[in-house]
């Protein structure tokens, strides 16, 4: 065996060892350096090759080579291996207590639970192609009653009891009075529901002096009552669940003829009015009905005030309904009392919206 | 309305129990409240008895040791302290094991060492009246035995209905019964008004009384009857049990007639003592100006011009529909009775008896509008009742005066207009049995043109078989009654008289319309939705602006509250504002005046949630301000408002955010509650500057004003201190002037494809210089600089006393080029002359 052959053997042995001996990134670079570098012995031997015979120079050269490249590969994995392990060790002093709670702290806030419910029923009678329109509370007796059909001292207007600012002004009792406000406003048809607030003078358990009402309009050539009830079952499917099904009763309201109350089949016991274990359910009083508004056909004398803007009582008819919005509320989200809506206590503001 | 289930069916007696008579009724629009039951609790084991021997308690001065027949082989031991209890007395008997009213089961028991089984009954005891001092003596053809139920209603259901103010004609039971006989067909009684006394004597009622109406704007009718040899008494137990179910306190034949008949019918009637009318003549008029009376309840009334009175020829002896006087008043020695029927007019029975605060079941009636001929109706069923019960003999002839007598009201009803209006054919056969069910009188033409035109094709066509000029077999396939009713529609017409009973509520077409709908049963109508034209959904623009206002609002962190709308002027004071609009009856002091801003009612929110144990709160409120009243305009509003009224969305913290495990926590400041508004005008995209405010409910040296919108600062600390806070930061917005800024779609502006240069520059000025001032030259003096920062704000040694130093960054770029170091530094040039130009200087 040649002797620059042998000295190879002994440099790759070497080198190997070296690399392998880098306990550090650093010491496996230094190593390659030493076994690799420009002043290696293995840089010189290569170099050196020309000077050897010309028959010898081949296989030396290959062999030569050969170690280089089988050193090169080995510091390379080397460094990677000790790269690795050195980036796994300072990651791993990263950690952090994932546990601990973000920062800066960004709670969530809430629509209180009025707003998102009178919210979410605006949005199912827009999509069922009605406008919103809103009016004003401080309201004349004559939008408030005398044009509802309910002109000085008829007895219905002991039905609401009211706040009176002075003779003539009022705190609506209801929202009914945009149904005149919008119609002189604009022509027929009209499909519009009006959300807002509403004063009767009454504070009890099951009566506060100010609550929230929604009230629907709808006036075309042909609206029925029928039309009716086919609206107010979408109000209810979308509001209660696709499984409802709402009931019609005869009722009074001196602004609509006919006059209906609705009911809406009971969610909390699909209507059977007990509960899975047999007791009476105590949400629609075993009945598996809520009543859950009032409604009925715009009486002709309703539209007769507002003939002038194109509402002639012989060529246009339609429905109107007014709902209450604590109501709604109170039934879906089971809330027992209608003073809480008004505490603002943020332990029950949080729950909801 | 109380209305006893078997005073009920002696009108009207469908086979229904009732709870579904009930359910009839409501569904059909007479509200059913709630059903009470009333009597015993069990009919079982309550039967006739007849006293056989009633001797005195060996051992009781009290009591008596009876033994009663009652149908059973042997006679039953009772011992019974009833005074009025003595031999062979048809009586109310308990066996035990009985139910009583109360629920209580009756058991043997021994009294003073005499067993008794069984009980002796008075009214009371049976639940069919108030009477407790002796037992109930029955007629004696009752035979022992019998079931005390077939007697007298000792168990009975009371449907208590809401009637609406439309119907006073079912604030009468037959008016009721009348309603379940249109509603279920079962057969309906004759009318208890049908039938009139028969009167007696050769004298003459007017001879012993007069009445006049003085002012007919007050009265539409006064009918007056005499009767003589009246003997005032108890009234019989099935008259007592009656009035008791239907929740009347009897008190003597005469006031329980006129109380009975009322509840018959709906019409209400008074019974004057005739010896204590002078002359008997009564006048109906206005009352005199603070003219007094004694009510039946003994209180003294002072009344006026607007209430309307039945006076003698001196003074007031009632007030008309509201309630009689007390001096003339029927009494046990009464003999001879004037009985008034009369009709008021509606609106000034409601008038007068709010006025007055008193509210009876006679004004309760009159106030919904009663019909003339009640009065008349009334006077006969009470005269038959006063003849039967009290002896008493009718005097011939009715005082009657009725200035203006009501023709009957009739309306067309086209058949085609009910179906338009409920969206389903109903047969021409069912609106004619329904509008007669319930009393309307049908006449006229009920079959159309187009049913004529038919009727005489058809004639022709037979006459045309007849002649055996056309073979018969050919016609046969000829409809001419198809061909017409193609082209002629139904147009069925009918002309509907309206009773004199719902004369105040069926006016027009349409309410026919709804008595049809509510007897065939609204609920029986098809489900449909409107065939909209021209109908598009959506919320208006400052509609969806508001939502995204309130959702900023909440996304950062705040909690919604809703307030009331009214509040105190002691609250007002407090925040040194005044209330515009004040309640003429509000409920309280504490809700009086209308709220001129929203901050109230989110500061007391605040005090109630700090009382609760949370300090740190942020919140906010979207919702009405309001201003001053407008003058009221004469004759109608045509669209006016009468007051201003703003949509404000308002905030409060009294944190901005919490302390962590590694920040601060952030205070309520005002650069807080300003972080907020600045937030809301970018969405919003409405550019407001801020300038200086005097609000006195904020701290002077920390507020602004939102120029047009609003303001935004601290709290004033006295203020926040009344409501028991600390430092309070926030806000309140004008929505609808935001919402009037607020732009509209936006055109599109080019993106510069070219990298911004950055660079920082400090600049020290005299600290009462506002930041505002500094951005304003140096965002003039550059055109390419596209934004500016202040990334921070020092005081101190360094910069010498009154004097600050902002530091800015600045960023530039062009839309066209990449920047060089050249153009850079031309800009900062033009911006460091500008600021030195102020005489402000840089700071290395």
């Amino acid at each position: 065996m040649p002797e620059p052959t042998a000295r190879l053997e002994q440099l790759r042995a070497e080198g190997l060892a070296a690399i392998e001996a880098a306990a550090t990134v650093a010491d496996a670079e230094h190593a390659r350096t030493g076994v690799l570098g420009r002043r290696s012995e293995l840089t010189a031997l290569l170099r050196s090759i020309a000077e050897l015979p010309p028959d010898q120079r081949g296989p030396v050269g290959k062999a030569a080579n050969d170690v280089r490249r089988e050193l090169e590969s080995a510091a390379q994995a080397r460094i990677d291996e000790l790269a690795g392990a050195e980036l796994q060790a300072r990651l791993a002093d990263d950690r952090v207590d994932v546990t601990l709670p973000g920062d800066p702290a960004a709670s969530a806030g809430r629509l209180h639970l009025i707003t998102a419910t009178r919210r979410e029923i605006e949005d199912v009678f827009v999509g069922l192609g009605f406008e919103v329109a809103e009016g004003p509370e401080v309201e004349f007796d004559y939008y408030n009653f005398t044009a509802l059909n309910m002109p000085p001292a008829h007895p219905a207007r002991a039905l609401q009891d009211t706040f009176y600012i002075s003779d003539e002004v009022v705190l609506r009792t209801h929202t009914s009075p945009m149904q005149v406000r919008a119609m002189e406003r604009h022509g027929p048809p009209i499909y519009v529901v009006v959300p807002g607030r509403v004063y009767r003078r009454d504070s009890d358990a099951t009566h506060t002096p100010m609550f929230h009402q929604i009230e629907g309009l709808a006036v075309d050539e042909d609206i029925t009552l029928a039309d009716l009830r086919g609206v107010l079952l979408e109000f209810a499917r979308a509001i209660f669940g696709p499984e409802r099904e709402i009931r019609l009763r005869s009722s009074y309201f001196p602004f609509t003829e006919p006059s209906v109350e609705v009911d809406v089949s009971c969610f909390n016991c699909d209507g059977s009015g007990s509960l899975p274990d047999g007791t009476r359910d105590p949400l629609c009083k075993g009945s598996g009905w809520i009543e859950v508004l009032g409604a009925g056909m715009v009486d002709p004398n309703v539209l007769g005030f507002v003939r002038d803007s194109g509402y002639d009582p012989e060529r246009v008819q339609g429905f109107a309904f007014g709902l209450g919005v604590e109501r709604i509320a109170m039934l879906r989200h089971g809330v027992p009392d209608l003073r809480l809506f008004f505490e603002n206590d943020v332990r029950m503001l949080e729950q909801f919206g | 309305m109380r209305v006893p289930v078997s005073w009920l069916r002696s009108y009207c007696d469908p086979p229904l129990d009732g709870p579904a008579i009930g359910a009839r009724l409501n569904d059909a629009g007479i509200e059913l409240g709630r059903i009470e039951r009333v009597g015993v609790g069990s009919p079982d084991d309550f039967v006739v008895g007849r006293v056989v021997t009633a001797e005195q308690h060996p051992n009781a001065d009290r009591l008596r040791v009876c033994t009663v027949d009652d149908g059973e082989p042997e006679p039953r031991t009772i011992v019974c302290g009833a005074p009025n209890v003595a031999a062979g007395q048809t009586v109310a008997v308990a066996r035990p094991g009985a139910t009583m009213p109360g629920g209580a089961v009756l058991g043997e028991a021994t009294l003073r060492g005499v067993r008794s089984s069984g009980m002796i009954l008075a009214e009371d005891e049976l639940g069919i009246g108030p009477d407790h001092d002796g037992i109930v003596v029955l007629d004696d053809d009752h035979a022992p035995g019998t079931p005390l139920a077939d007697v007298l209603p000792i168990h009975d259901e009371v449907l208590d209905l809401e009637i609406s103010p439309n119907r006073p004609d079912c604030l009468g039971v037959y008016g009721v019964a009348r309603e379940v006989h249109a509603l279920t067909q079962a057969p309906l009684a004759d009318d208890p008004t049908a039938a009139d006394a028969d009167a007696r004597g050769d004298d003459r009622a007017d001879a012993c009384a007069h009445v006049e109406i003085a002012d007919p704007d007050i009265c539409l009718r006064f009918t007056a009857r005499v009767f003589e040899d009246v003997r005032v008494g108890p009234s019989p137990q099935w008259l007592r049990a009656r009035l008791t179910a239907a929740g009347q306190r009897p008190i003597s034949n005469v006031v329980d007639i006129t109380n009975y008949v009322m509840l018959a019918t709906g019409q209400p009637l008074h019974a004057f003592d005739l010896d204590k009318v002078p002359n008997g003549h009564l006048v109906i008029r206005r009352a005199l100006p603070h003219e007094s009376i004694r009510t039946l309840d003994g209180v003294d009334r002072t009344l006026d011009r607007d209430n309307a009175v039945v006076a003698d020829s001196t003074r007031a002896v009632g007030i008309a529909g509201v309630m009689g006087g007390a001096d003339s008043e029927v009494g046990d020695s009464t003999t001879r009775v004037l009985m008034e029927a009369a009709t008021w007019v509606g609106p000034n029975i409601l008038r007068t008896s709010t006025a007055l605060g008193i509210r009876t079941e006679a004004s309760a009636r009159f106030e919904k509008q009663l019909h003339p001929n009640g009065a008349l109706a009334a006077q006969r069923m009470a005269a038959r009742l006063m003849v039967e019960l009290c002896g008493a003999r009718l005097v011939p002839g009715t005082l009657d005066d009725y200035p203006r007598p009501l023709e009957p009201r009739t309306i067309e009803l086209r058949d085609a207009r009910v179906a338009k209006l409920l969206g389903e054919e109903i047969d021409g056969s069912e609106i004619a049995s329904i509008l007669s069910g319930l009393g309307f009188a049908l006449s006229g033409d009920a079959h159309s043109i187009g049913e004529r035109l038919a009727d005489a094709g058809d004639s022709l066509l037979e006459q045309l078989a007849a002649s055996g000029l056309v073979p018969a077999e050919q016609l046969r396939s000829y409809s001419l009654r198809d061909a017409i009713g193609r082209f002629v529609p139904g147009d069925a017409t009918r002309t509907v008289t309206v009773p004199s009973f719902r004369d105040a509520d069926v006016e027009r077409e349409a309410d026919l319309i709804e008595e049809v709908a509510r007897v065939h049963g609204v609920d029986r109508l098809p489900t449909s939705l409107p065939a909209r034209r021209r109908a598009v959904g959506r919320l208006s623009e400052p509609q969806r602006l508001r939502r995204r206002l309130e959702d900023a609002l909440r996304d950062r962190g705040l909690f919604e509250v809703v307030s009331y709308s009214f509040t105190s002027p002691a609250t007002l004071a407090r925040l040194r504002v005044e209330a515009p609009i004040a309640l003429a009856n509000p409920l309280s002091e504490d809700q009086s005046v209308m709220r001129p801003l929203v901050l109230p009612g989110l500061l007391d929110a605040a005090r109630h949630n700090a009382a609760r144990g949370r300090e740190a709160v942020a919140l906010f409120e979207s919702a009405r301000a309001y201003g001053a009243l407008t003058s009221v305009p004469t004759g109608t509003p045509a669209g006016a408002t009468p007051a201003s009224e703003r949509h404000h969305i308002a905030a409060v913290l009294t944190q901005a955010s919490p302390a962590t495990w590694r920040s601060d926590v952030v205070p309520a400041d005002f650069f807080a509650a300003k972080a907020l508004v600045e937030h809301l005008l970018d969405v919003a995209r409405v550019d407001a500057p801020l300038e200086t405010a005097d609000h006195p409910f904020l701290h002077p040296a920390r507020q602004a004003a939102v120029k047009g919108i609003g303001w935004v600062g601290e709290l004033h600390p006295a203020v926040a201190a009344e409501w028991d806070l600390g430092r309070v930061g926030g806000f309140e917005l004008d929505f609808d002037a935001i919402a009037e800024r607020s732009p509209g779609p936006r055109a599109y502006k080019p993106v510069s494809a070219f990298p911004p240069v950055v660079q920082d520059i400090a600049v020290v000025t005299p600290d009462d210089v506002p930041f505002a001032a500094v951005d304003a030259a140096v965002r003039s003096a550059s055109d390419l600089l596209v934004g500016v920062a202040v990334f921070d704000v020092y005081s101190g040694p360094q910069v010498g006393e009154g004097r600050r130093s902002l530091a800015l960054r600045l960023r530039f770029r062009a839309p066209d080029r990449t920047l060089t170091d050249a153009d850079v530094a031309a800009e900062r040039e033009r911006i460091e002359s500008a600021l030195t130009g102020n005489g402000w200087s840089l700071r290395a």
